[in-house]
């Protein structure tokens, strides 16, 4: 059955115009419907995305370097925090996992393309036009969303002109991310290499294939949930308005049913990278790769009966808080067993530590240190001490940055050279590696004593006795905001360094390193051979 | 704007020596719960630490010993059952370990039956409105004078030579050592969240609903806390002061009062 999938689409390929390569101009991109031309530009568009959502992060760490209000007033500074959460999450870190599954899941599987091109240049297209109107809303008469990115009401009801503009431009970004799921899933189900069982699929793979379903569960729920917002300020219904008979607290429940299985659509695919990368470099199989998957799906189940772990201060009865606090710490058991596989395939191997590998270092360590504030944070009665500090601030920066961050950059460096062709400059990416390390270390690990001490986020100004962790937090934050520009240049000299070869890596494995370096336009026309594949597999 | 700049390059330095203050930890706080709260945290901290001195150990012994470099060869091994059942079985013993006293203590903080006062706390954008259920007591507190004129952006007023800078109020709570106080919490806006970390309280107000939640204090002192849920522009400017005092004082608080209105 896969393989007749795969011949229709070869037909169908055969009949368009693309057997002689990529357009030229700009209609190549605007049009593409090639799976590489996408994920460069998904690639593009999060780097883009994460600097400037990188440069809201600076604006707020520099008011916050020192107690008193110097550079901006307390109405942009919520704008800063709300927007470079929304960028980030939404603009930068996912489409940079979707666009690394654009470039690898075909390779990796065997497959020609995407199963459904044509979705998957609309899958992209909408983003730039999502992210265009909310930035736009920063020009706006009374600015930006400055409710937080949770959007709670009634806060976000006073959200000036902007408003209809941030629940619009969220629809779009749900709907781009549905689109791309669906494609991730057709594809995977669908046009897999011969002899490739389930269970036989890179780590990457799967890790994007249980996220794939986790997108299609919640993006409809928070699109259900903007729209009732939406509702409730412009045509007169009361979902969440107490004045009406509606409840606050309602919106809570739906978003972070959303919300919680979010952060792990930003995980997932992470460990999936992390996965690929430390075998290659420690030059042994991954250790236990069905337990993996096994403890992946286990992961997304329990993220659908979590959510209310953000909410143990909303005023939920007794039952309710142990149920989720229980739950909650569950998922410590799933996220324990992929990081001792982790740590069981480094031992006795035989590791370089080439920057793809320090990145994966790096984010075990440091993924596991915000895995034990989040083990901190499942126990309701201290939770409620850290609830809306900075100690969670550090936590899912801890998460989100030397954790998706890095698995991302991690993924870049690994593939780079399949896809340009060329290695990298090894020295610069190290360089890049150590001073993106010390520097976000340097911005969060104080974090959590703030948090500890006292301080809430999201306030523009606070009390004298927080200024010394802040100031260090300013000067990391700064620092790792430099150090990008290093990867920039990494990634625009791309191209001078030597030749790769098609295995790239002397410990690589699977399908992509059998395809020549650089990528072709068009690979796997017909699907490799299941004798090719299963040497790829081993 | 350059003064400025230069001033957070070295706030480190200014900050060590006007105010050096490096607390690391949660306080503990004044009451038996805040106590019990503090010593979950510690417990599943040390549990934290333990962890990650095993898995961070062999992660290094690994990294020292078993690369390339060091002509270390690849094993083939790639499957473990028996390795897999003890690390899934012994982080699940652990978590049992935690959750059996947090129940308890989450048992204890719910039971907010038989008070010795009631307050109802309102949250307005921004600031609070209290209520002494049992008296006419009501009143509004917001940001102290000081910190209003100082917090301005390009103000011309030093942070550090405000007291209690953003974290005082012009009418403080006031309530009585060793009385068991409820607290009721709404608000007339938007959701805040009334916090005092010395309390061990933090309790969202929310419009339409009503909270609740209690303390006994067992010291008397003056305990600073902040809105923690962002309610606005000014939401980092809505500070809450309770002051512990002895019943005698606040017999007189409340005659005080009384006469006042």
């Amino acid at each position: 059955m896969n393989t007749d999938v795969s011949n229709a689409h070869d037909e169908h390929h055969d009949a368009d115009h693309d057997d002689h390569g990529p357009d030229k101009g700009i209609g190549r991109w605007l049009f593409s419907t090639n799976h590489k031309d996408i994920g460069t530009m998904y690639l593009i568009f999060s780097l883009t995305m994460f600097f400037i959502g990188g440069a809201m992060a600076m604006v707020i760490r520099s008011e916050l370097a020192i107690p008193g209000l110097q550079f901006v007033h307390p109405e942009f500074f919520n704008q800063m925090t709300t927007m470079h959460a929304l960028i980030m999450v939404f603009g930068a870190v996912m489409p940079a996992f979707v666009g690394l599954a654009n470039w690898m899941i075909p390779l990796m599987i065997g497959a020609p393309d995407m199963a459904l091109p044509r979705m998957n240049n609309w899958s992209f297209w909408i983003l730039p036009v999502a992210f265009g109107i909310l930035l736009s809303t920063l020009f706006m008469p009374g600015g930006s969303p400055a409710g937080g990115w949770t959007m709670y009401p009634p806060l976000v009801l006073q959200t000036g002109d902007a408003f209809p503009f941030l629940i619009f431009s969220v629809h779009l970004m749900g709907i781009s991310s549905i689109m791309g799921a669906i494609n991730i899933i057709v594809t995977v189900i669908n046009m897999r290499a011969p002899d490739m069982s389930l269970l036989k699929m890179p780590m990457f793979v799967w890790t994007w294939l249980i996220t794939a379903y986790l997108l299609i569960a919640v993006m409809p729920v928070l699109a259900g949930a903007v729209t009732m917002l939406l509702t409730d300020q412009f045509f007169g219904t009361s979902f969440f308005l107490a004045a009406g008979g509606g409840d606050p607290v309602m919106f809570q429940h739906i978003f972070w049913f959303f919300g919680h299985p979010e952060v792990y659509i930003m995980i997932l695919p992470a460990f999936g990278v992390v996965s690929e990368i430390i075998p290659t470099f420690a030059r042994k199989k991954l250790f236990g790769h069905d337990s993996m998957v096994y403890a992946a799906s286990c992961i997304a189940f329990l993220s659908f009966i979590v959510w209310a772990h953000h909410m143990f201060t909303v005023g939920m009865p007794l039952t309710g808080q142990l149920f989720f606090m229980f739950a909650t710490m569950l998922i410590a058991v799933p996220t324990g067993v992929k990081i001792f596989n982790w740590v069981a395939t480094m031992w006795r191997g035989s590791m370089t530590f080439e920057t793809p590998m320090l990145f994966s270092l790096a984010f075990v360590f440091l993924f596991t240190i915000g895995g034990f504030s989040g083990l901190m944070l499942a126990v309701a009665p201290a939770d409620v001490q850290y609830h809306d500090t900075y100690f969670v601030v550090a936590h899912f920066h801890y998460v989100l940055v030397p954790g998706s961050v890095f698995a991302i950059m991690a993924g870049a460096y690994y593939w780079l050279p399949k896809w340009t062709g060329h290695m990298y400059n090894e020295t610069v990416g190290k360089l890049h590696f150590w001073s993106s390390t010390i520097f976000v270390n340097l911005t969060f690990f104080p974090m959590h004593f703030l948090g500890l001490a006292g301080m809430p986020r999201r306030i523009p100004d606070y009390s004298t006795q927080f200024s010394d962790f802040n100031t260090i937090a300013s000067i990391g934050a700064i620092g790792f905001g430099l150090s990008q520009l290093i990867f920039v240049w990494v990634i625009l000299t791309a191209k001078q360094g030597p030749k790769a070869t098609d295995r790239v890596w002397e410990g690589s494995h699977g399908l992509e390193w059998t395809v020549p370096s650089p990528a072709p336009y068009h690979t796997f026309e017909t699907p490799p051979q299941a004798r090719i594949a299963n040497e790829a597999f081993e | 704007m350059i003064r400025n700049t230069i001033l957070s390059l070295l706030g480190l330095s200014l900050a060590g020596t006007a105010k050096a203050d490096w607390a690391l930890n949660m306080p503990k706080g004044i009451t038996d719960l805040s106590l019990e709260t503090y010593n979950l945290h510690m417990m599943v901290f040390w549990w934290c630490v333990a962890i990650g001195i095993v898995v961070f150990g062999v992660m290094i012994i690994s990294l020292i010993k078993h690369r390339k470099s060091k002509g270390a060869e690849s094993a083939t091994f790639s499957h473990s059952t028996t390795a897999e059942i003890i690390w899934t079985a012994i982080p699940v013993i652990i978590l049992i370990l935690i959750s059996v006293p947090t129940a308890e203590t989450m048992v204890k903080l719910e039971d907010s039956r038989n008070p010795d006062m009631s307050i109802v706390i309102t949250g307005y954008q921004w600031k609070w409105h209290y209520k002494y259920q049992d008296s006419d007591i009501e009143f509004f507190s917001s940001l102290a004078r000081s910190s209003v004129e100082a917090r301005r952006k390009e103000s011309g007023v030093d942070p550090f030579s405000v007291e209690n800078y953003l974290l005082d109020v012009d009418n403080p709570v006031v309530v009585p050592r060793g009385a068991k106080v409820r607290l009721l919490f709404t608000s007339n806006d938007v959701i805040h969240s009334w916090w005092v970390v010395g309390l061990a309280i933090k309790k969202d107000a929310i419009p339409g609903i009503v909270n609740e939640a209690w303390f006994r204090a067992n010291e008397t002192g003056t305990y600073r806390g902040q809105c923690a849920e962002l309610c606005g522009k000014d939401h980092g400017y809505m500070p809450i002061v309770v002051e512990v005092v002895e019943p005698e004082a606040y017999a007189a608080w409340v005659n005080s009062h009384d006469a006042e209105q």
